[in-house]
């Protein structure tokens, strides 16, 4: 009877007795959500736009930071070297669209899948080539972003919160009703949702699908440049934060892909579902838990809902 | 003039459904194995054979085991890796508890432990498609590497972590382990891939292979026609594991000698998929043109600055390999979409009506 004890009751034990703990890591995983969240987003923006499954999301988060801390370190002031980046970002967009998606134009899901697969080592080698492949500190002072961590006493002990997680959260919220608000409100927007609905009533009521995508693919860049700003700022900006990226997958299945608020709403479960089970129930596996938790629950929450939580109801004709 | 199936006249239903129905395919197969069994071992040096040819089989295997799945089925997968893991690991287990039996046979079986692994994680393939899939197999592969590295009993609790390959002989002449040479390697290596290849060339012609083919062009209609779907499904994930299963255990046995988790991870699936598409989705022929060109062309990529004794440093090389090879499969995304297998048919129709095109 010791396993389903342990199991079953002694977290919710520990959870009960000190709450300082489960604060921290609600928190944590709160923070490591909002990032997911981000990538998701990025994703999802591409995916509702153009259908296509960027899987280069990662490394242009990786890209973009990388741009942004080079520029810098070659004597470029930070907010010009932002603003760089940004048209770095925009050139990358039209890039993609002329010479990668246009000749495309059609082919299965597949094959556009994999040409994004040739952008990410296109991405991965130029980076690199460019910038180094070493470690890099973001320029988080630079950019006024806050450091350092505010204490709570409290709760039977104390839960500390760095600000800069807390700037991230606040910075993806504003992100998030900024697109929301563009979405719904602008002319492009507008544009942008037709062409999500049906590519070709967009095209015969005159929307150029071109420009839909230059314009979602710099969304996402400007996304991808945010996220690696504040991942870069928790850590530091590295190619390694290109596998974190895969932890946006379970995140979109588990919202669906073509859901915006999906994103988020996935990205929160999946950091607090993670950070809450490998600090409670990891122990007892040995740990390292986090690496496949969240393509677990995602999993789970897909057997009985194939389309994610928020996405569009999968419909089939013969 | 040379490739023209003019004047071979069929007589009966078997020989218009030979593997090879034309003279000219079968004297072309024989001429291939007679270079790949003869030939190269006799002027194959260990360069060749082991850093080209066994990798090179083994990453045909691999692909034509995802091809199987996501090619003739239509169901993406991304454990490629993960279940090349448990074939090399069930390998390594099986030869220690019965150190004595024929390390082929075990090489084998382990694809059988890879295939029920397999067949687990398709379960969720019966109500979930596309994408979405892909996603769900991603949980095999990080599940499953995370035991790879977590569970100590399947390395044989060896000190490093990794998979020591253990000396094993056949017939008196060493297989694994340091002391086999790379020519007895390749030749199993190589006998395995071919006879491996040819069940699945009949699988794919036959029953089972018009089931998927059936089920991935459109599952409802092929349900409608009385196919079980789950049934379908479940054997194709079972019989694409089987073959990543060999592949993986004939990857750290025959190739490496010895590996790491992180050989099988998530890079791996990639880069398995990656010949899959470029070679061509549902072509046998296209695994093999698919895992020559990426794992090939790297190592060409490497050696072209130093065979022109151009000063770049290793690091820099590395990178614009890097940048090349994702130009390079954008490039050919955009020229050939249906992959290098298509080439191939174009190319053999130019022979048919050469010299005198119409």
């Amino acid at each position: 009877m010791d396993l389903p004890y342990k199991i079953f009751v002694d977290p919710f034990v520990q959870m009960g007795t000190s709450p300082d703990l489960l604060v921290q890591t609600l928190w944590d995983g709160l923070v490591a959500g909002v990032l997911y969240s981000l990538i998701a987003l990025g994703f999802v923006l591409i995916f509702k736009a153009s259908g296509v499954f960027n899987f280069a999301q990662g490394i242009m988060v990786v890209f973009a930071a990388l741009t942004l801390v080079g520029l810098h370190q070659h004597g470029v002031p930070a907010f010009l070297a932002l603003g760089l980046t940004v048209v770095v970002m925009f050139v990358l967009a039209v890039g993609v669209e002329r010479l990668m998606l246009r000749p495309l134009v059609n082919q299965s899901e597949i094959i556009l899948f994999m040409a994004t697969f040739g952008l990410t080592y296109l991405l991965i080698g130029l980076g690199q080539l460019v910038f180094g492949g070493d470690p890099k500190v973001m320029i988080a002072k630079e950019l006024y972003l806050p450091h350092g961590a505010i204490e709570f006493k409290g709760l039977g002990g104390f839960v500390s919160l760095q600000k800069i997680d807390i700037a991230a959260a606040v910075i993806a919220s504003i992100m998030v009703a900024v697109l929301a608000i563009f979405f719904q409100r602008t002319r492009i927007g507008r544009a942008l949702r037709a062409v999500a609905d049906s590519h070709q009533a967009a095209l015969s009521v005159g929307i150029s699908l071109e420009q839909i995508w230059v314009i979602v693919w710099f969304a996402a860049g400007v996304v991808a440049l945010t996220t690696g700003i504040m991942w870069g700022a928790r850590s530091e900006v590295s190619f390694s934060l290109q596998i974190i990226a895969l932890k946006a997958l379970p995140v979109l299945i588990l919202g669906g892909f073509t859901s915006i608020p999906g994103a988020i709403v996935g990205g929160l479960i999946i950091g607090i579902g993670e950070k809450l089970g490998e600090f409670y129930w990891g122990p007892l596996l040995g740990g390292g838990i986090e690496s496949w938790l969240a393509y677990v629950i995602a999993l789970g929450f897909l057997i009985f809902r194939p389309q994610g939580l928020f996405g569009e109801k999968i419909i089939e004709r013969i | 003039m040379l490739y023209r199936e003019v004047g071979q006249y069929k007589t009966n239903y078997a020989a218009d459904m030979a593997v090879f129905p034309i003279l000219q395919d079968r004297i072309g197969i024989a001429v291939i194995l007679l270079v790949a069994f003869v030939v190269l071992p006799l002027i194959g040096n260990d360069f060749l054979l082991n850093t080209v040819m066994i990798p090179f089989l083994i990453f045909s295997l691999a692909a034509i085991g995802l091809n199987l799945l996501t090619g003739y089925a239509g169901l993406l997968s991304l454990g490629t890796g993960a279940f090349m893991g448990v074939g090399a690991y069930a390998c390594l287990k099986l030869t220690t508890f019965f150190p004595q039996v024929n390390i082929v046979i075990w090489i084998i079986a382990s694809g059988l432990f890879s295939a029920a692994v397999g067949a687990l994680f398709g379960l969720p393939s019966l109500r979930i498609k596309g994408f979405y899939l892909a996603v769900a197999t991603l949980a095999a592969q990080f599940f499953l590497e995370w035991c790879f590295i977590r569970v100590p009993w399947l390395y044989n609790h060896s000190v490093s972590g990794a998979i020591e390959v253990p000396l094993r002989k056949l017939a008196g002449v060493p297989v694994t382990g340091p002391t086999a040479t790379s020519l007895t390697r390749y030749l199993v290596v190589l006998s395995i891939v071919v006879v491996m290849t040819w069940v699945a060339s009949n699988l794919v012609r036959g029953r089972i292979g018009r089931m998927w083919m059936s089920v991935r062009d459109m599952d409802l209609a092929a349900e409608l026609v009385g196919i079980r779907l789950l049934r379908t499904k479940l054997l194709a994930f079972a019989v694409s594991s089987f073959y990543c299963g060999v592949a993986g255990a004939m990857m750290v046995f025959l190739w490496y000698g010895g590996a790491e988790a992180d050989v099988f991870a998530i890079d791996q699936s990639f880069l398995v998929l990656f010949m899959v598409i470029i070679g061509g989705l549902g072509t046998l022929i296209g695994s093999f043109f698919g895992a020559a060109l990426i794992y090939i062309l790297p190592i060409a990529l490497r050696m072209i600055p130093a065979a022109f004794g151009l000063p770049i440093r290793p690091a820099v090389a590395e990178q614009l390999t890097f940048v090349i090879v994702g130009v390079l499969i954008i490039v050919f995304l955009i020229l050939e979409p249906n992959g290098l297998a298509r080439l191939w048919q174009i190319g053999k129709q130019k022979l048919r009506v050469w010299p005198f095109p119409y």
